[in-house]
């Protein structure tokens, strides 16, 4: 199955272990992702809130691409945020023929033209579940994640608001559950699985991103999960790289680590953590990846043998407590 | 709008607000029920929450509402877009009141007057690479506009380079001249929703 690939701008550098993690396990499961050549940024959730016309015609540059070089009418997002702005500017081009007529004017400026619904924007959750299925998923599954409590954590963008390309609930999606199931991982309840990391808030008001941070990292404690399973380069950062400001600002001690859904799809599969780009994480997967007898060399000198099982990451606060 | 087009009068705020979001919002149709506000994660912080921002567009309170932190304490998580019974773009919404408060000015006023700042530092790398370039917008940002954070934001830029997770010089796309004539044109043609 051949799909045209738009990594996004995180999966470039900040999400890379994203990118080689989804790499490593499109090529067994039979995915042929094909990169865009020559896309661009989608402008985030930043664009639109200054200057509305440029934000679709930046979007729309890169569905003209993959329009024009014939890959695939499908294309295949892995960044919720990518997902969602690809599948909105396709979506609102479609139902308003003067944004289409004033996209495509701008577009014109640099010999390019799009047409609304020629390109199918899917998240690759969505292909690996759908198109591939679980079935075919099971049957690559060598090392099964026996014992490994994961919180599935789907976030905003892949199940709202449906723009185009929705393939679950947007309120208590499932489809992730089901995946790591396969895999043999446990999947714990996690009540707060669609609710936002904060996306940019980090930035615009600490208070306000530390909380939202929080309360997922608690919800994911309450329920004992060794690992949280995420879908998105945002969340991902939110809830790994800004777990120790998190635990600072409310004197909390999580340490859960989070990893991409791929890199446990790999791990099943009997890759190397290394491939999967295990390691890059803020919050040191190791422990936990060590009760599925997952051993991850660390990057030159090996540290001492990593902390015990006993120091796995359940919080306990007195104020927690409720 | 073409409900609008034939009154004589000038357009309300409310219907300005909604002439200037795409498609149909349908904001006219908001209930006042605050089902908005309940979904919202971050509405606790927000100095009014969506419900309320609505009745002040719609009483005409056009400083109030622009001068609010509401929109840019607004995640876009869509949770209320997809809950409202009047089926009202809400965080489309949201969008237009950011662009209308940056164009009059009042989001000066606003407490959450650094925000449209982030989008446009964001923005300026993505139109001068085509991509976007975290250390470049973490430095630019927080040097220009909150030093102090600066400093504690310092670790962390570090520990992103030592796992190999940022980049110290930009990413430039093979079609940046494309890429910017395309987007010259689009702020030319400007107003269009």
């Amino acid at each position: 199955m051949k799909y045209g690939y738009y990594p996004g701008c995180s999966l470039e550098r900040n999400a890379a272990a994203y990118h080689q993690s989804a790499m490593a396990v499109a090529g067994p499961l039979g995915i042929d992702l094909v990169e865009i050549d020559d896309w661009n940024c989608c402008g985030a959730t930043e664009y639109f809130s200054i200057n509305l016309l440029p934000a679709y015609a930046l979007v729309a540059r890169n569905l003209a691409l993959a329009q024009d070089q014939g890959i695939s009418d499908q294309l295949v997002a892995p960044c919720s945020a990518c997902f969602l702005n690809l599948t909105k500017t396709d979506r609102y081009m479609a139902d308003s023929p003067q944004l289409a007529a004033d996209v495509n004017e701008a577009l014109a400026a640099g010999g390019l033209h799009y047409t609304p619904g020629s390109v199918r924007v899917r998240h690759l959750l969505d292909i690996i579940v759908n198109d591939v299925g679980y079935d075919v998923v099971a049957a690559h599954v060598s090392k099964p994640l026996t014992g490994l409590r994961v919180a599935a954590y789907y976030g905003c963008l892949i199940v709202r608001p449906g723009y185009g390309g929705i393939f679950d609930d947007p309120e208590h999606p499932t489809v992730m559950d089901k995946l790591l199931r396969v895999l043999g991982a446990e999947v714990v309840d996690f009540p707060l699985r669609a609710q936002c990391c904060g996306g940019h808030m980090t930035q615009i008001s600490q208070e306000v991103a530390y909380e939202m941070i929080r309360r997922l990292l608690k919800n994911a404690a309450d329920y004992e999960a060794d690992v949280i399973a995420t879908v998105c380069p945002m969340c991902q950062l939110n809830l790994d790289a800004y777990q120790a400001n998190v635990n600072q600002f409310f004197k909390t001690d999580y340490m859960i680590p989070v990893l991409y859904f791929t890199q446990l799809m790999g791990l099943a599969f009997g890759a190397s953590p290394l491939e999967l780009g295990i390691g890059k994480e803020f919050v040191d997967a190791r422990p936990a990846l060590s009760k599925i007898g997952v051993a991850v060399p660390s990057n030159g000198t090996p540290r001492k043998a990593g902390a015990s099982k006993e120091a796995l990451p359940m919080p306990r606060l007195e104020e927690e407590r409720s | 709008m073409t409900a609008y087009a034939t009154t004589a009068r000038a357009p309300t705020f409310l219907e300005e607000v909604i002439a200037r979001t795409p498609g149909e919002p349908h904001l006219e149709r908001c209930i006042q029920c605050g089902t908005c506000g309940g979904s919202c994660p971050s509405g606790a912080d927000m100095e009014h929450t969506p419900r309320g921002l609505f009745a002040l567009i719609n009483a005409g309170l056009r400083e109030q509402a622009l001068c609010s932190n509401t929109p840019w304490y607004c995640v876009s998580c869509y949770y209320c877009t997809v809950r409202c019974p009047q089926q009202i773009h809400i965080t489309d919404v949201m969008y237009t009141l950011k662009r209308m408060a940056i164009d009059e000015g009042y989001y000066t006023e606003s407490t959450a007057r650094d925000a449209p700042e982030f989008s446009k530092t964001f923005i300026d790398f993505v139109e001068s690479n085509g991509r976007s370039f975290e250390l470049g917008l973490a430095t630019a940002y927080h040097l220009r506009y909150r030093p102090l954070n600066a400093v504690g934001m310092a670790p962390m830029a570090l520990g992103m380079l030592r796992r190999g997770r940022m980049d110290l010089t930009p990413t430039k796309i093979k079609g940046i001249k494309q890429l910017q004539a395309i987007l010259n044109k689009a702020k030319e043609l400007g107003g269009v929703k």
